[in-house]
């Protein structure tokens, strides 16, 4: 197909069964590249495929206390620092809470937002 | 015999180093531990790649597939870029997972029962980003908190909100691997002073029964196996995650 009259007509090459080639083999090393390594600069699925169900629900309630934990201690320094006292922990602990499910629906995959718009 | 499940995590004074202020610093069997784990580690990778063979001895291909295992999933998570941190999440992962492995050994420690440990390796992970991506991309790093797309109006709390979820990954990252090791060698405790138990309030009949508990306790020992595996790998792979951040902040 590659040595038919299209094929040496348009392009000035000489050798033009062999440019085809190394094309050909060039798509094809690309596509094993593609295959044997799906996530070569980071934009692949992050997930761990194979965790069982312990260890993943393990993980996801980690993350959710994690987070709480983070605001509550903020804002429970910032009520100490600022003499503000209901309201740092009061604000900290939903914001707390609230990354604690962003950090949940990150680790479930839910949210892959770092994919979508990656550059 | 101690049948107090939580006496395997006591922390013993072996001899005394240093002193600071009023502080006692000890070598204790923690630290001892943790040197034998390092010890143990180069000595294995030493003398497996001492000879490198064409054709690898057991040995030698132990070795390859550790290094082959890390490098994959560095690749996969962090991308090409991420092999400069091979080292480290390499060190890494083997440090956890021969810890956790040694913990499994019964009259063992567990040095990664003890959350000041994963703590200050999580806490090494987090810094190692900041400081990265910080020195790489400068102030540009800071834009991972700040997502694309979103209306400016709630723009700040989305902020503040990832802000805090970027905090609380050394917490996240220690106590899962802390809690595993804990949580699984306080069961095991608890099955075996089952069969103390039933045996010396029964007598002959509570040690035929004390086969069930002992079932369980086999049972349970290649389950945490697969949890010390488990968990170092996972520990790896956050790693790897984080480290994707510092390199690629996106968006």
């Amino acid at each position: 197909m590659s040595d038919g009259p299209r094929g040496t007509g348009d392009r000035n090459e000489p050798p033009d069964d062999e440019a085809a080639l190394s094309a050909r083999l060039k798509r094809l090393g690309n596509r094993l590249a593609q295959t044997n390594r799906p996530s070569e600069n980071g934009s692949g699925p992050r997930q761990t495929a194979d965790l069982s169900g312990f260890a993943r629900g393990f993980r996801l309630s980690t993350e959710l206390v994690a987070g709480v934990i983070v605001g509550a201690v903020i804002g429970w320094l910032l009520d100490r620092w600022l003499g503000i006292s209901p309201w740092g922990l009061i604000v900290f602990l939903l914001l707390g809470f609230a990354a604690g499910v962003l950090n949940v629906m990150r680790a479930a995959g839910v949210v892959r937002d770092r994919q979508l718009n990656d550059d | 015999m101690a049948t107090d499940p939580i006496h395997q995590f006591q922390i013993i004074d072996l001899f005394p180093v240093a002193k600071i202020g009023n502080f006692e610093i000890a070598f204790t069997n923690s630290a001892a531990f943790m040197m034998l784990a390092v010890v143990g580690l180069t000595t294995f990778l030493v003398v497996a790649t001492a000879r490198r063979g064409l054709v690898p001895s057991r040995l030698q291909s132990a070795a390859e597939l550790s290094y082959e295992f890390v490098a994959t999933t560095v690749r996969s998570t962090a991308g090409a870029e991420g092999m400069k941190f091979f080292p480290f999440v390499f060190t890494l992962f083997m440090f956890v997972l021969t810890l956790n492995m040694i913990g499994l050994i019964p009259y063992a420690f567990t040095v990664t029962s003890h959350i000041i440990v994963t703590a200050a390796l999580a806490i090494t992970v987090f810094l190692i980003v900041l400081l990265y991506g910080l020195w790489r991309h400068g102030l540009h790093f800071f834009n991972l908190f700040v997502p694309k797309g979103v209306p400016i109006y709630i723009l700040p709390l989305i902020v503040a909100i990832e802000i805090l979820s970027f905090l609380s990954r050394p917490i996240s990252h220690s106590v899962r691997l802390f809690a595993n090791m804990l949580a699984g060698h306080i069961t095991l405790k608890v099955f075996a002073s089952f069969i103390i138990l039933m045996g010396g309030g029964l007598g002959a009949i509570g040690w035929i029964g004390g086969i069930l508990p002992f079932a369980m306790i086999v049972a349970l020992t290649a389950l945490e196996t697969l949890v010390a595996f488990l968990q170092a790998y996972v520990f790896a792979i956050l790693t790897c995650i984080y480290l994707n951040d510092a390199i690629h902040p996106g968006h």
